[in-house]
């Protein structure tokens, strides 16, 4: 996780299918602290989160890696994040070990067979590795995605609405994970409509239009 | 190189466990080369003449069929966005999602085609060139398909638009491919035809990732 990254976001503005959501919006983060966004419906959290991961471009200002436009080297920029967002891009047709696999394929993560089943065995999902996805519960299909985050090396996560149908038990587990993660130095940008504390260093941010 | 067989091997296993969608587009073909003959009547000399037309349209319309899914699971499931957010360039990984089209829908209908030109009577060495053409073609056909189906991602009604704007690029594939059977029988060489269907392959193979790429990204704002 070395060395220290930092985030910065300037003078962001942001609109949606010709509406202006966001404008004015500052804020930096470096490693080993996490950032909770809240906000009403539609206020532009999903949509603040795609522009982070550079998947929709900003009306006016800009997000900074370190003190580069992530723009300006998109790649390395790519390296350093890890997004689950609300679809989960998985594959009702593979097992689970299956699609980590992949994600680990391109994520360029070189993972054992082992680590592939602890990381689903961290979300209580022994058992489950050959199975087809398609069969399992939705707050089970949430946790293989989670499982995904046990086998990323990206120093910054950004996660849309990580909590949604989980149990309380993989809260649990999940913020032990985030928390884990931070002090090792890692990011973490997430929206959730619950309240959270990691018990580490972090804060929230409520949007209003 | 890596994430690319990932994706190309992803897609090839997702297609086996899903097996109705494969097939559809091969016994679609399989139908609509059975039904010319059941109504044109069983003159052999005529069955003959028609025969590259009909397993050549049949092919273009077989991979129409098939081409409206090639992004659409992956932009409905969340896939298409993480393969954005790779740091692996985009186009080679729309490749590889094209290879395994390719691999899923054109393949079968250039295995199956001899088979069917024996049906409407062709002489083996006919047989042999209409299959050469179509080893050549069909990768056209799903490099060009796939930039229509990134363009229309998203879209209602998008099915349609996509026959309306490929169909129309497919027409060169199926003239030289099928011209390749005439000049057999007129007793010419065959070529040239082989020759500009690999200058057809070469390019669309090349350039159709980085269309697909740009379509997609857009789509996915």
């Amino acid at each position: 996780m070395t060395p220290p990254h930092h985030l910065e976001i300037k003078d962001l503005s942001l609109s949606r299918g010709g509406k202006r959501l966001l404008t004015g919006l500052n804020f930096e983060l470096s490693s080993g602290e996490w950032l909770h966004l809240q906000g009403d419906n539609g206020v532009g959290k999903t949509s603040l989160l795609r522009m982070l991961c550079s998947l929709a471009p900003p009306d006016q200002g800009g997000v900074f890696w370190g003190k580069q436009n992530i723009q300006d080297d998109l790649p390395t920029y790519l390296r350093n994040i890890f997004f689950v967002g609300h679809k989960l891009a998985l594959k009702e047709e593979l097992s689970p070990v299956e699609n980590l696999r992949v994600e680990c394929a391109l994520m360029d993560v070189h993972a054992s067979e082992s680590e592939l089943t602890d990381a689903m065995a961290h979300f209580g999902l022994r058992g489950k590795e050959h199975v087809p996805l398609g069969i399992l519960s939705q707050g089970q299909k949430r946790r293989v995605a989670l499982a995904k985050l046990k086998l990323a090396r990206a120093p910054l996560w950004i996660l849309d609405e990580p909590l949604v149908a989980l149990d309380a038990p993989t809260v649990v587990l999940f913020n032990q994970l985030v928390q884990t993660h931070v002090t090792a130095g890692g990011m973490v940008i997430l929206t959730s409509h619950q309240a959270i504390e990691f018990g580490c260093a972090g804060r929230t941010l409520v949007l209003r239009s | 190189m890596n994430a690319f067989w990932a994706i190309l091997q992803r897609d090839l296993r997702v297609a086996m466990n899903r097996k109705v969608e494969v097939l559809s587009g091969l016994f679609f073909y399989l139908v609509v080369a059975t039904l010319f003959p059941l109504a044109i009547g069983s003159d052999l000399d005529i069955l003959r003449r028609i025969a590259p037309g009909i397993l050549w349209v049949g092919a273009l319309l077989s991979s129409m069929l098939t081409l409206g899914r090639l992004f659409e699971a992956d932009w409905q499931d969340g896939s298409l966005e993480q393969l954005a957010l790779t740091p692996h360039p985009l186009p080679l990984l729309v490749l590889a999602k094209i290879l395994s089209h390719w691999t899923l829908c054109g393949l079968p209908l250039v295995l199956v085609a001899p088979v069917l030109g024996l049906m409407f009577d062709l002489p083996s060495q006919y047989v042999w060139v209409l299959t050469g053409t179509l080893v050549l073609g069909t990768p056209v056909l799903s490099c060009l398909g796939a930039i229509a189906s990134a363009l229309t991602l998203g879209l209602r009604g998008g099915g349609v638009l996509i026959s309306l704007l490929v169909l129309p690029l497919f027409v060169p594939v199926l003239v030289f491919g099928t011209g390749a059977v005439e000049a057999l029988a007129a007793g010419l060489g065959t070529q040239a035809y082989f020759s500009i269907l690999t200058a057809m392959l070469l390019p669309a193979l090349f350039f159709s990732p980085w269309a697909c790429a740009a379509a997609l990204r857009v789509a996915l704002e």
